[in-house]
């Protein structure tokens, strides 16, 4: 058997959710209970609630694994676990090195303490020594960008300056095992992938990485392997690709749907709004796409009185809150031969094509309004859909067999030729 | 390194608090740091407030208690009382609050949580040293005679720490599970001075009611004080003695409390 990093043995955790919810269970209560009953310790009646059941697998030094599942599998609660910062319940955990665990960046960062100050005392939270982060100190000022800022206190940082310094003290932490939860999703697109950069090179080092993301890209991107956890379970564990893909495939979306009770819903006199959603070329609601598959985008609207020209629009976003581009049926028999008796529901669709978008979280504003009438917008809804593309990274998109970073907005797959030029004609130029 | 869930009493792992000494010197001075910040009168203020009590008791109380030490006025003698008191006062507020205070560390990241009362204590320390310098001129110029007594002060400071994080320590992991507890804290505190031979002698209790007096660990810290510092009185050697006992009951019983419970805190707090 080879050399191990992280052992984790039928580890179990369990919440008493009265507990949860009774956090702040007064004194006279605690005591009137225990002279009512006082063997009520003996048998605790609460609901009990398993957060992590009979977890077991190994971890080998080196290894970058990707932790993933819904909100609520328990991902969080077994890197927790891990960072010793809560008991398993059950089973057991064996950690061979110095574990560093980033749960968030800036952990006890105040903002009435300089940059600096910041620096040593943040390093101090995460169990750097003194000499260690002195030793590092300019390294760590430079890759955060802030060197006039230094002694400036945080409060009066930017954010993106705070989040930098804060990431930049985390990433320069040396520990053999590191734990990450979701500390990629801060801070803006280059930052992002300034930090995503950070956790490659520090995968390369050889260093044993936990990552916990919803960020589908990112876990294909840097994890070897995927560790897939279901209501507490352990449900899937394998190369990261194929983990990915289960996951995604795994149907049950609640998200890539939104539907609006006629009171609530955004409306206009003439129209009403009552469902947008993304479907995978399976027909099926879905948030996260395939970056080789079209997704489909689908409104549903009640035309409420006739009389009005009615287009919905949208315009998507990257999550750097660029906008990519804004799509409408402006074609002149949708506008000149519209019904204008029709009233009743409507569906309105149209297929944003297969290897077109970058990889990434996009946001959906949704639209509509009465064209050839100053174009009054009947109503709009910024931020109304968010879905994110992944690429699976099996050689047949447009990264094809590159693994690396690549820039840009969009990712269209294009057509390359290439044709050997005879010896004649080269020696012409 | 192995976790594995822990059952009932568990031992202290001081050498985990040792490992992360840094950290609980960061966090005090970060505490210190900031309660300084924007501020005026800066650390001065460490030094005001038992300056200002005791001249609110000066006032008050001053021709109303005699003192058994001759020579000394009753200014320097409240104020001898004062400067462990706000020791130990400040540390039972501050470390009360201090777990919830930091609940962004406790639930993000580990550490002893140990820590966390202990650099309360430490950052009270640096005012408590500002406060007793501020003492020592006082005895000086007011013409109190120091004698070899003092040489035990250092005794008498270790035994105030000790009383301040026993309490502390009950009181922290309580407050975690009940909030009631920083409800109680400042009335306790306030009580707890006229339980305490702060502004009066304990000579002014009857003799049998002394030895239950001294249950309260407080007294005896600061008889000692008085005694190290103004000198003049017999070794208050049963006040010492019965105090002594109890804050170092409290002090080892608050420790492991604290541990029984330290596990849960990420969980509730």
């Amino acid at each position: 058997m080879s050399k191990l990093a992280i052992r984790i043995e039928n580890v179990s955790k369990q919440y008493r959710i009265g507990g949860l919810q009774q956090t702040n269970r007064t004194l006279r209560e605690a005591l009137t209970d225990s002279f009512k009953m006082p063997f009520r310790r003996l048998k605790d009646t609460r609901p009990q609630f398993w957060a992590l059941q009979d977890v077991s697998f190994d971890i080998h030094p080196g290894e970058v694994v990707g932790l993933i599942g819904r909100n609520g599998a328990g991902k969080s609660t077994l890197l927790k676990i891990l960072s010793r910062i809560t008991e398993p319940t059950h089973g057991s955990l064996t950690l061979y090195g110095r574990v560093g665990s980033l749960l968030e960046v800036g952990t006890g960062f105040h903002p009435e303490l300089t940059g600096r100050e910041n620096v040593f005392m943040n390093g101090a939270i995460l169990g750097m020594k003194r000499r260690e982060i002195s030793r590092k100190f300019d390294e760590i000022v430079a890759f955060a960008e802030i060197e006039k800022f230094i002694d400036t206190p945080v409060k009066f940082y930017s954010s993106g300056m705070y989040l930098r310094l804060a990431f930049s003290v985390a990433a320069h932490l040396e520990t053999e095992i590191l734990l990450v939860d979701e500390v990629l999703a801060v801070g803006d697109m280059n930052f992002q992938r300034k930090s995503l950069n950070k956790m490659e090179s520090v995968g390369r080092e050889g260093r044993t990485v936990v990552l916990v993301s919803h960020n589908m890209g990112a876990i294909s991107r840097l994890c070897s392997r995927a560790v897939l956890l279901d209501g507490g379970r352990l449900k899937a564990d394998g190369d990261a690709p194929s983990v990915v893909n289960l996951y995604l495939s795994d149907g049950q979306e609640t998200t890539g749907e939104r539907t609006w009770e006629p009171a609530k819903a955004p409306s206009s006199d003439y129209v009403r709004l009552v469902a947008v959603r993304v479907l995978d070329q399976t027909s099926r609601v879905s948030d996260t796409f395939d970056i080789r598959q079209p997704i489909t985008f689908e409104i549903e609207y009640d035309v409420l009185r006739e009389g009005k020209r009615l287009s919905p629009y949208f315009t998507l976003y990257n999550e750097e809150g660029v906008p990519l581009f804004s799509s409408a049926d402006l074609a002149p028999d949708f506008i000149y031969e519209q019904e204008l008796t029709f009233t009743g529901r409507r569906i309105s669709r149209c297929v944003i094509p297969a290897h077109l978008l970058a990889e990434g979280m996009f946001t959906m504003h949704v639209g509509l309004s009465a064209i050839l009438d100053h174009n009054a917008a009947q109503f709009n809804v910024p931020d109304c859909m968010r879905f994110q593309v992944i690429d699976p990274m099996e050689g047949d998109s447009a990264r094809g067999v590159y693994g690396g970073a690549m820039i840009g907005v969009m990712r269209p797959k294009l057509a390359w030729q290439h044709e050997p030029v005879a010896a004649a004609d080269a020696a012409k130029f | 390194m192995v976790i594995k869930p822990s059952r009932g009493w568990v031992g202290l792992r001081l050498r985990d608090v040792w490992a992360y000494r840094e950290l609980l010197f960061f966090l005090a001075w970060r505490t210190v740091k900031v309660r300084y910040k924007q501020t005026v009168l800066g650390a001065a203020w460490a030094v005001i407030q038992p300056l200002s009590a005791m001249i609110v008791f000066t006032v008050f109380f001053g021709r109303l208690i005699t003192i058994p030490q001759e020579n000394v006025p009753y200014a320097i003698f409240v104020y001898t009382g004062l400067v462990p008191w706000t020791l130990f006062a400040q540390t039972l507020t501050q470390s009360t609050e201090s777990l919830v205070n930091n609940a962004n560390l406790i639930t993000k990241i580990y550490f002893p949580r140990l820590i966390i009362p202990l650099s309360i204590v430490g950052s009270n320390l640096i005012d408590f040293s500002l406060a007793l310098s501020v003492l020592i001129i006082l005895a000086l110029v007011s013409q109190v005679q120091l004698t070899l007594n003092i040489l035990a002060l250092p005794l008498f400071i270790l035994l105030n720490i000790a009383t301040a994080l026993g309490i502390g320590l009950w009181l922290t992991a309580l407050n975690v599970r009940f909030r009631d507890v920083r409800q109680i804290v400042p009335f306790l505190v306030q009580i707890w001075l006229f339980a305490t031979p702060v502004i009066y002698p304990s000579s002014e209790i009857a003799a049998p009611w002394r030895i239950l007096y001294g249950l309260n660990p407080m007294a005896g810290v600061i008889e000692g004080f008085r005694w190290a510092i103004l000198g003049d009185v017999p070794f208050p050697d049963l006040f010492i003695l019965v105090s002594t006992c109890v804050s170092l009951v409290l002090l080892i019983s608050g420790a492991y409390y604290f541990r029984r419970t330290e596990k849960s805190f990420a969980d509730v707090v």
